[in-house]
C-alpha cells in the first residue's frame, strides 16, 4: 500500500518579507490533519531565520499532534545554515524524496 | 575596495541587499557557501534594523558599506540613525528556549554571531555604527 503523505514544495527565497506565506501554508497543512509532512526543499534558493522560524514555531504543535515532518533535498548552502544552528539534531533531514518516503512510519 | 548601498527601512528591500552583498563578494575568491552565509548574516542584521530601529519607516534609510581586503578580511559597516541596538550586548537565546516558547524570532542574531568573526557597536554623533568583520579563509 502506498504511504499517505502531504508534500510541501518550497520554492525561491524565504526572508522576513515572504516568510508569512510559508507560515500560512504550514499552518494549513497541519490544520488539515495530515499526519506526514514531506518538505521538498529542492527549489529553495535562500532561507533566512524568518523562514526557519516558520518551521521552528510549529515544532511544538507538530510534536503534540504526532505529525512526522521530514525535510529533503536541501542545497549544500541551505544545509550549512541548518548545521550552523544545530537543527540537524532536532529535525528529520534526508537526502531525497525516496529516502523520505522510506522513513514514513 | 569599498562599496556602498543605501537601504530604505522596508522589508521588501532585503532582496536588493542580498543581491548587492552577493555581487560584491562574487568578485573575490570566496567560496559559494561562505558567500551564502555572509549574505544571510547581513540580511539578518538588516532585517533587524528595518523592523526594530525605525519600525519599517520606508521614507528613511540606512547605509551598508562593504570593504574587502582580498585574501584577508571583509568588513561590513552599518550606519543608521534609529533606535540604538547594541548586538554585542544582546544575549542570544538558546535554540531549545526558542522551540519551547514556539517563537518565530531569535535565530537571526544567533546566525549573525556564529557566522561573523568580530562584531563591534559604537555611537558616532547621531549615528549607530555596527562593524562586522569576517576573516576570509580559502
Amino acid at each position: 500500500m502506498a504511504e499517505a503523505y502531504c508534500e510541501l514544495v518550497i520554492e525561491g527565497s524565504i526572508d522576513a518579507s515572504s516568510s508569512i506565506h510559508l507560515e500560512n501554508s504550514l499552518e494549513q497543512v497541519i490544520l488539515e490533519g495530515n499526519s506526514v509532512l514531506l518538505i521538498n526543499m529542492s527549489g529553495l534558493t535562500y532561507i533566512s531565520s524568518a523562514g526557519l522560524g516558520a518551521f521552528i514555531s510549529k515544532l511544538d504543535i507538530i510534536n503534540q499532534r504526532d505529525i512526522q515532518m521530514i525535510f529533503f533535498q536541501l542545497s549544500p548552502a541551505v544545509a550549512s545554515v541548518f548545521e550552523i544552528l544545530g537543527l540537524g539534531d532536532l529535525l528529520d533531514i534526508v537526502a531525497d524524496k525516496e529516502t523520505a518516503i522510506g522513513k514514513i512510519k | 575596495m569599498r562599496y556602498l548601498l543605501s537601504i530604505a527601512y522596508d522589508k521588501q528591500h532585503l532582496a536588493s541587499v542580498r543581491t548587492f552583498v552577493r555581487e560584491v563578494l562574487l568578485t573575490y575568491k570566496i567560496s559559494e557557501i561562505q558567500i551564502y552565509q555572509l549574505v544571510l548574516a547581513i540580511d539578518e542584521i538588516c532585517a533587524n534594523l528595518i523592523i526594530h530601529s525605525q519600525n519599517c519607516n520606508e521614507h528613511r534609510s540606512f547605509e551598508l558599506e562593504i570593504e574587502v581586503i582580498p585574501d584577508r578580511q571583509i568588513l561590513f559597516l552599518l550606519r543608521d540613525d534609529g533606535d540604538a541596538f547594541d548586538i554585542t550586548k544582546y544575549c542570544t537565546p538558546e535554540l531549545e528556549e526558542i522551540i519551547t516558547a514556539g517563537r518565530k524570532g531569535g535565530m537571526g542574531l544567533i546566525l549573525v554571531k556564529r557566522i561573523i568573526d568580530n562584531i563591534e557597536f559604537s555611537k558616532e554623533k547621531n549615528h549607530n555604527i555596527c562593524r562586522l568583520v569576517k576573516n576570509i579563509t580559502n
